[in-house]
């Protein structure tokens, strides 16, 4: 019997057919984040959104040249508001990500040096805060806390900061056995010195990749949060203020206003699980597990 | 018996987790800057006197010690009262009850399509491997991956309720009716369990693929079709089989996403359950009804590792020799 078509696919190595070579996805990844970024610093600095003030005549227009991304039901241009809305964004993920990185990074260095029952306590907590829907944890401090940026970071850093300290630890339970470790502790170097001269510089690149990969997530956070009434201030242009503002036009048959500002939640998350993966591929096998989005 | 044991480990690590959850939501409701009371009064504030308000404080326990109220909310909590949901005015028992069906109802049918359509549309993908098809659904699975939900959940609106027409947007019911039937309760179900079930699913097909295509590499399944056995039976008999296992695990740990899920899609198509009652408890600093809520869904999450850890007993021998690790 004929091995069938199918299953020489589903069997490559043996099969002759070549396995397909990665694509070179991270270039136009890291292009594509290039091209948003540049967006967020430099449209700010052309067109005020003061300019962008209500303008009933050319309310609930689709897209055309003039308004690439259409406008909102009072006439504001779309365009230009999502990438307000990517910058408020990405900043509140760039701050809450970074927050949620330090608290990780510091239970993780204590789990991992500390060791013994700390560490298993320690684990415990993290365990528990992941059997904690992120979503409610957040709605539940925002409710109490009056919506605000600062009630939105805060949320999404003590909800996710589990990830990080997972990483963090079994890194620093590695780090422990090798043998400059021993050699500075048998050197007479105390704990507080080895964390700091042994163990932070060998975790830079780990924290480096968790915080960049923590932003898709603490944004998501954020636009659920907001998409809810319960995230920024409402007269914000944020990513998720947008969509919530869509909603009404939506119904009305006018896709665009929520369509864009949803794109650049999913394009940017893409291309940053893009690069993910590219330096995943490229690196330590181990926490490949533990990044796993 | 090792189901026991981790019923018995499942519980211990549980009612420290629920005390921690309890006690944590009072601690944060305490250091909240609103006062409850003038919250419950709205702009009656304005006008109720300061005794009035400090009978209201009284009545509601707050102006006791911290210790002292989360005591008597866990006393009662423990005789079965879960308090007065300041915002609807109902007992919150009586809240849950109503829209804890409506929920059930929606989030176990998208579990059920979910389910299916990641087990079949996986193993599809890993069986016809670097095809264009495979790279179309894998394509897919990791677009919805990065899409929110509620984003989903609003274009289907668009495309499906008022672009084509066929399925209403929201609610229970339609707006004119004033009883429940089958037939209208099912076309509003469609796009939210559909909604739902996409936007769960892609991780979930994403790991049925992979997990596929790694047992295809194993001798086991070299070794079945060598004996001369079908191709499609070595897949669904042999590979499908084996790569099911770590699946039944992973299921257990995403109950706190699907809580998530469920209640981004009642807000958005308006569906009477409890998630989305979560969003309104919150909008109106509803405490009871939202501790409740809080500790519904953290019971939910403890009660779905359980389940998976006990499945997982019944699907794999070698843990129910080995115990657990």
């Amino acid at each position: 019997m004929a091995i069938s078509q199918s299953w020489r696919r589903a069997w490559p190595g043996r099969s002759g057919r070549r396995a397909r070579r990665p694509a070179r996805r991270h270039r136009l990844a890291l292009g594509t984040l290039a091209v948003l970024v540049l967006a967020v610093v430099l449209v700010p600095l052309i067109v005020q959104l003061d300019q962008q003030l209500v303008d009933l005549r050319a309310a609930g227009l689709p897209p055309s040249p003039a308004h690439p991304f259409g406008t909102d039901e009072v006439g504001r241009d779309v365009l230009i508001r999502s990438i307000y809305g990517l910058r408020v964004s990405l900043v509140v993920g760039l701050v809450a990500a970074v927050g949620s990185v330090v608290i990780g990074g510091l239970v993780g260095l204590a789990a991992g040096a500390a060791g013994g029952l700390a560490d298993r306590i320690l684990m415990r907590v993290v365990d528990g805060f992941n059997s904690l829907p992120h979503l409610l944890f957040g709605v539940f401090i925002v409710a109490l806390f009056a919506p605000s940026a600062t009630a939105v970071i805060v949320s999404v850093a003590v909800t996710h900061w589990t990830t990080a300290a997972r990483i963090v630890r079994s890194e620093v339970l590695s780090l422990r056995g090798r043998p400059f470790v021993d050699a500075a502790i048998s050197g007479g170097s105390g704990r507080l010195r080895v964390v700091r001269r042994h163990f932070l510089p060998n975790l830079a690149p780990q924290l480096l990749l968790a915080t960049v990969l923590m932003i898709p997530h603490a944004i998501w956070h954020e636009t659920a949060l907001s998409f809810l009434g319960l995230g920024l201030p409402a007269h914000l242009a944020s990513l998720g203020n947008m969509i919530n503002d869509g909603q009404r036009s939506l119904l009305a048959g006018d896709w665009w206003s929520s369509l864009f500002p949803g794109l650049l939640i999913v394009v940017p998350t893409l291309a940053v699980s893009a690069l993910a993966q590219y330096v995943r591929d490229r690196a330590n096998p181990r926490w490949r597990s533990e990044l796993m989005l | 018996m090792t189901w026991i044991r981790i019923v018995a480990w499942r519980l211990a690590f549980a009612v420290p987790l629920l005390l921690a959850v309890t006690s944590g939501m009072f601690a944060l409701a305490k250091a909240s800057p609103f006062d409850p009371v003038r919250q419950y009064l709205g702009e009656r504030a304005m006008v109720t006197s300061p005794e009035i308000m400090a009978q209201i404080r009284a009545n509601w326990g707050l102006d006791r010690p911290l210790i002292e109220q989360y005591a008597t909310w866990l006393g009662n909590l423990l005789a079965g009262d879960l308090g007065e949901s300041r915002s609807m005015r109902l007992p919150v028992a009586q809240v849950i009850g109503e829209r804890l069906g409506w929920t059930l109802l929606v989030v176990a049918c998208a579990l059920v399509v979910m389910l299916a359509a990641a087990l079949a549309i996986g193993t599809l993908s890993a069986w016809r491997r670097d095809s264009w098809l495979d790279r179309l659904i894998t394509g897919t699975a990791f677009t919805t991956e990065a899409a929110p939900v509620f984003w989903v959940g609003l274009l289907a609106i668009w495309v499906f309720s008022v672009s084509l027409g066929w399925l209403p947007a929201g609610g229970l019911t339609d707006a004119a009716a004033t009883t429940v039937t089958v037939p209208d309760l099912l076309r509003h179900m469609v796009l939210p369990v559909a909604v739902l079930a996409f936007s769960q699913s892609s991780w979930l097909l994403l790991f049925v693929r992979e997990s596929v295509i790694g047992v295809l590499r194993e001798d086991f399944v070299t070794g079945a079709r060598a004996r001369g056995l079908r191709g499609r039976t070595v897949l669904v008999r042999h590979a499908l089989r084996s790569a099911l296992l770590p699946f039944i695990t992973i299921m257990g740990a995403r109950v706190p996403e699907l809580v998530t899920g469920a209640i981004l899609v009642e807000a958005v198509f308006s569906w009477p359950g409890v998630a989305g009652t979560t969003i309104k408890a919150a909008l109106a600093v509803d405490f009871p009804l939202l501790a409740a809520l809080t500790l519904l869904a953290t019971l939910a999450v403890v009660a779905g590792n359980l389940l998976a850890d006990l499945a997982y007993t019944v699907a794999d021998p070698r843990v129910r020799v080995l115990g657990v690790s």
